[in-house]
């Protein structure tokens, strides 16, 4: 078996310094690579060895796939961990690795590939039984002959979804016939414009939906367990900002449905490693339909570790080297109850506009048992306006959900970033929301905060 | 008489230019998109009138409140 000795992130910002962690106490030696905006930044100053990558713009940088893989040969790594984002869901980038002869840490490139194409995921998730959500055929731009009779068997309300949109990105809710066609050809030029493809479909609406997620992990021999689910649905522009463990407020029966369900998905496709199947919950039916299957390791993963006790990076790099032993369901156990919430450097009062700057001052939250704060920025750091805007995660756990919940408002009392604007005080304001306290929020929770009352 | 000059809203970059100088807009129109940490930001027209200049071309890097170009009335 090749043995990792040597691991290149391929990744910045919290999961490029939280990989190295791991990395460290498994006495794997890390390396960073950087752009030229994040030459001084916390995660090639974290790692034992640093190679610049190119210029600030991404697709300059942390995208190239050739620079990164010239950055492994040249440093003598042999694994690539690719964190979330950037070339995590990059087939092409995914047998690049493996044709450089390196390790790739993440399911193989067809799984990658299968998962990626939204038709193709459902069609995977229907013959896995895993429930989907009543749609559409696709609708090329003149190809609109079945559109009412097709959105009538789903049913009103319908979304229309640009098929290569994502992130909520053209999305548009008709409540009856009479608007569909309109709304569908101004979804297909807006799709053509933004994503040069103005194919769309439609899905069955869900007035009260809830985010919820179940994390996996596949051992690459057919067989997968599940550490337990997340629930997902604090959002604002379709971005997840409050996630936690276990979902709140499911029934029993729903809840093991699911878990199997994700289970069964991930055994299908003999799955490695770790990934996240995301459904959509409806709160009224109390059912649950399949959205997508991320195949790397989610933003909100922390949750998850601490309710299961369990490193998911060093699973994903033992699994990769091939010395994990699968394990059974059973000696998966949850503990108590976590919660995350994502600190984004931003102004809630704007609008949610970006905010970037320097970190003038920076306190953290006093060290508590049940807090975990993931983050890699550093006073006088500059947060450039090149990538994603969250710059920490602080999670609490505690026996209970309203003790988790009470420990993240605490330490997020405590935190004090200034230099630029956060969204600390309006992650305070949800905490704290009734519907939040009852954990019979949806996902238009922060919608529904900010109308005036 | 007020002519409006057209603010970045936040630092980013010029993705997209939607007009030209010398069109006639409207108050709130759209006139170009900024990307900042991975979001489209609109920049929108402040006052009704003609695009008069505009100083900055796709690809830009543009600070916060700096000027993008004016629109008279």
């Amino acid at each position: 078996m090749p043995k990792i000795t040597k691991l290149l992130v391929a990744n910045r910002g919290e999961i490029a310094c939280r990989i190295m962690a791991t990395c460290r106490s498994m006495g794997i030696e890390t390396v960073a690579v950087y752009s030229d905006a994040d030459e001084n930044s916390a995660h090639v100053a974290l790692a034992d060895e640093a190679i610049s990558i190119g210029p600030a713009p991404a697709k300059e940088s942390y995208l190239r796939g050739g620079a990164v893989i010239d950055a492994a040969r040249k440093c003598g790594a042999d694994a690539i961990h690719p964190g979330y984002g950037f070339l995590s869901e990059s087939p092409a980038f995914a047998d690049a690795v493996k044709e450089a002869g390196l390790i790739w840490i993440g399911p193989d490139s067809r799984t990658i590939e299968k998962m990626g194409d939204k038709d193709n995921a459902r069609t995977i998730a229907k013959s896995a039984g895993v429930p989907v959500l009543a749609g559409s055929s696709r609708f090329a731009l003149d190809r609109l002959d079945t559109l009412e009779s097709e959105a009538a068997a789903i049913g009103y309300p319908v979304l229309v979804k640009a098929a290569a949109g994502g992130g909520g990105i053209g999305m548009r809710r008709v409540d009856d016939g009479t608007s569909l066609r309109s709304v569908v050809s101004k979804t297909q030029s807006m799709a053509e414009r933004s994503f040069g493809d103005g194919t769309v479909y439609l899905e069955r609406f869900v007035p009260k939906a809830r985010h919820v997620e179940v994390q996996i992990f596949g051992f690459g021999d057919g067989t997968a367990v599940h550490v337990y689910d997340r629930d997902c649905s604090v959002q604002r522009r379709f971005q997840k900002v409050i996630e936690e463990a276990p979902a709140p407020n499911l029934s029993d029966a729903v809840r093991s449905e699911m878990q199997e369900a994700a289970v069964r998905l991930a055994e299908s496709v003999s799955y490695s490693g770790a990934g996240t199947v995301e459904f959509i919950y409806d709160a009224d039916r109390q059912d649950f339909s399949f959205l997508e299957m991320n195949t790397r390791i989610q933003v909100e993963h922390p949750v998850t570790e601490l309710v299961a006790g369990i490193d998911l990076v060093a699973w994903q790099i033992e699994q990769a080297a091939g010395i994990l032993a699968p394990c059974d369901q059973n000696t998966i156990v949850k503990t108590g109850h976590a919660v995350e919430a994502r600190i984004y450097a931003e102004r809630p009062e704007k609008n949610f506009f970006p905010s970037p700057g320097r970190i003038e001052t920076l306190f953290w939250p006093s060290s508590r048992s049940g807090l975990r704060i993931d983050h890699a920025v550093r006073a006088g750091d500059v947060i450039t306006p090149f990538y994603d805007p969250m710059i920490a995660k602080i999670a609490a756990s505690g026996p209970d959900r309203p003790s988790a919940l009470a420990l993240l408002d605490t330490a997020l009392s405590e935190l004090v970033i200034t230099g630029l604007s956060t969204n600390t005080a309006f992650l305070r304001r949800v905490i704290r929301s009734d519907a939040f306290q009852r954990a019979d929020h949806t996902t238009k929770i922060i919608d529904d905060l900010l109308v005036p009352a | 008489m007020a002519n409006g000059e057209i603010l970045a809203p936040v630092s980013g970059s010029v993705w997209k230019i939607e007009c030209t100088e010398g069109q006639a807009v409207s108050e709130g129109d759209t006139l170009m998109i900024l990307e900042s940490m991975k979001m489209e930001i609109p920049v929108e027209a402040p006052v009704s009138g003609t695009i008069a200049s505009l100083t900055v071309k796709e690809g830009d890097p543009v600070e916060e409140d700096a000027v993008l170009g004016v629109v008279t009335t």
